[in-house]
């Protein structure tokens, strides 16, 4: 069975808090989907299947169905990270196509910022999880762990720290143009490069923002989507894998997208070459850098050349990424990047982007979403849409 | 002036993890069937985390054996760590644990 074209993308929404002093994440989760229910023009009452993650309070699932009060006749709580919820709309796609749901909702939302988290440079310790004895008294962290792998490409292929810099400018660059952008002011090469440093190769400006907020996606089937009024966003494939440490042969110069964007191009029938946007995780620089390589749109090793000299910048790239400012400058809500990857390709498909950064004739796009860490286990998740 | 000491959690075993650190305590490196104390082994990647009171390298040392494990490289100046260096078992104390296996440039 394939999902191509069986589910469309009726509504998204990004929480316009960056800070979220004075909100519950239950209900950041609940304005959240009633944005996304807005501008598809549907209301509460039509959700049939509820889609969340980790970030959800509670017992997630559950507890946000009772909240919102919703009567669901299909839920599904996949956790990859931050990849979640682009895996989300895959599984939505799915399950729409098999009949289980009509319409579904997926939602995230997080606090990070009010809570005071120290995201990047704190060890985190998973509790019960096999790997913990073995890794956690080394104090792997977020960055730490991620600058193993920029590090490692470095060795390999020589990609330099100025080549990662390019990715934050693109972004500063298209984050100027999006008043909701926690960080408005275009950066420069140097500003990142002499930034400091984090944990080698990473400066403070390789790394996202860290904020509150939350977003939602509504993926109904063709019969509705064709009645109602918005720009129609069809999905057209979806890949998802998950890549570990398998069994001590570690190797960092590559993501879970070497298998999760083919399995996503061959089920939508179309090649990188005919991507017009990417929406890629950028979790940190080199994210964006190794999942660019991975899904095809350069060979291997040459991601540094491919994202070097502005040719990510929307108008003047050959391959402009990330629009609304990316995790780099604009929004990572819950430290989960994955749906305001999918909220910014959906934007530029109906022609909605800022008019700064639209790309013209942007009739398919991609997004994908990476969680866990790139260091040692993570999902991936890559989606394939085209506007109808 | 000197950074302050990092303090290193201890590693909780599980039934089946048991015999490693038994043998950690011993001051031996297991690793699935096989036995490996002592021998040289290198980089494929480390970073040294910057931010923090106590200057770290976090660091995946693959073994002759064949697997690579996470690590910290320690006992060296964490500025003149490369990928590829020749490394050997060091194992240092947790706090009330069991000690856990790291690694410190060869100079052998």
């Amino acid at each position: 069975m394939t999902i191509k074209g069986k589910a469309y993308i009726a509504g998204v929404f990004e929480h316009p808090t960056r800070k979220a002093d004075d909100k519950s994440l239950a209900q950041l989760h609940a304005e959240s989907a009633q944005g996304a229910l807005a501008d598809a023009g549907l209301t509460r009452q039509d959700v049939d299947g509820y889609f969340c993650a980790g970030d959800a309070p509670g017992l997630g699932g559950l507890s946000m169905a009772d909240y919102m009060g919703l009567k669901l006749r299909h839920i599904d709580t996949t956790e990859t990270g931050g990849s979640s919820y682009v895996i989300h709309v895959g599984h939505a796609a799915e399950a729409i196509a098999a009949g289980k749901c009509d319409v579904a909702l997926i939602t995230l939302a997080g606090r990070p910022r009010a809570e005071g988290m120290a995201t990047g440079t704190a060890p985190r310790n998973y509790g019960a999880a096999p790997d913990v004895a073995f890794e956690f008294p080394f104090g792997p962290t977020v960055v730490n762990q991620y600058a193993m792998a920029a590090m490692r490409h470095m060795h390999q292929y020589g990609t330099t720290g100025a080549q990662l810099a390019w990715i934050k400018v693109a972004a500063s660059h298209h984050a100027q143009h999006n008043p909701h952008a926690l960080l408005r002011e275009v950066v420069t090469v140097d500003d990142v490069v002499g930034s400091p440093m984090i944990s080698d190769p990473l400066h403070r400006l390789d790394c996202c923002v860290i904020t509150d907020g939350g977003g939602s996606i509504i993926v109904v089937k063709p019969e509705i989507a064709k009645r109602l009024k918005r720009p129609r966003v069809r999905v057209l494939g979806a890949g998802e894998a998950v890549k570990h440490q398998m069994g001590g042969q570690v190797d960092l110069t590559y993501t879970g997208a070497v298998w999760s964007g083919p399995a996503a191009f061959a089920e939508a029938g179309v090649t990188p070459a005919d991507i017009r946007y990417v929406s890629i995780y950028d979790s940190f620089t080199i994210t964006v850098l190794l999942t660019l390589e991975d899904l095809g749109f350069c060979p291997k090793g040459q991601g540094g050349k491919l994202v070097s000299d502005g040719n990510l910048i929307s108008g003047t790239g050959r391959l402009p990424f990330n629009t609304d400012g990316g995790g780099l400058c604009n929004n990572h809500p819950a430290n989960r990047g994955g749906l305001t990857k999918v909220v910014e390709a959906v934007r530029q498909l109906r022609g909605e982007a800022h008019p700064k950064v639209q790309v013209s004739n942007c009739g398919l796009a991609l997004a994908h979403g990476t969680g866990g860490s790139l260091g040692t286990r993570h999902g991936s998740a890559t989606l394939i849409m085209e506007r109808e | 002036m000197a950074a302050p000491e990092r303090k290193i959690p201890a590693p909780e075993a599980n039934p089946e993890t048991r015999p490693f650190w038994e043998a950690a305590v011993a001051g031996r490196l297991l690793i699935g069937k096989c036995t490996a104390c002592g021998k040289p082994h290198y980089y494929h990647s480390y970073s040294v985390m910057r931010r923090v009171p106590a200057p770290y390298a976090l660091a995946y040392v693959t073994l002759d054996e064949g697997v690579t494990m996470m690590t910290n490289i320690v006992d060296c100046d964490l500025d003149g760590i490369r990928i590829g260096q020749r490394v050997r078992v060091s194992f240092k104390p947790t706090e009330g644990g069991p000690p856990v296996p790291m690694f410190t440039p060869d100079s052998s």
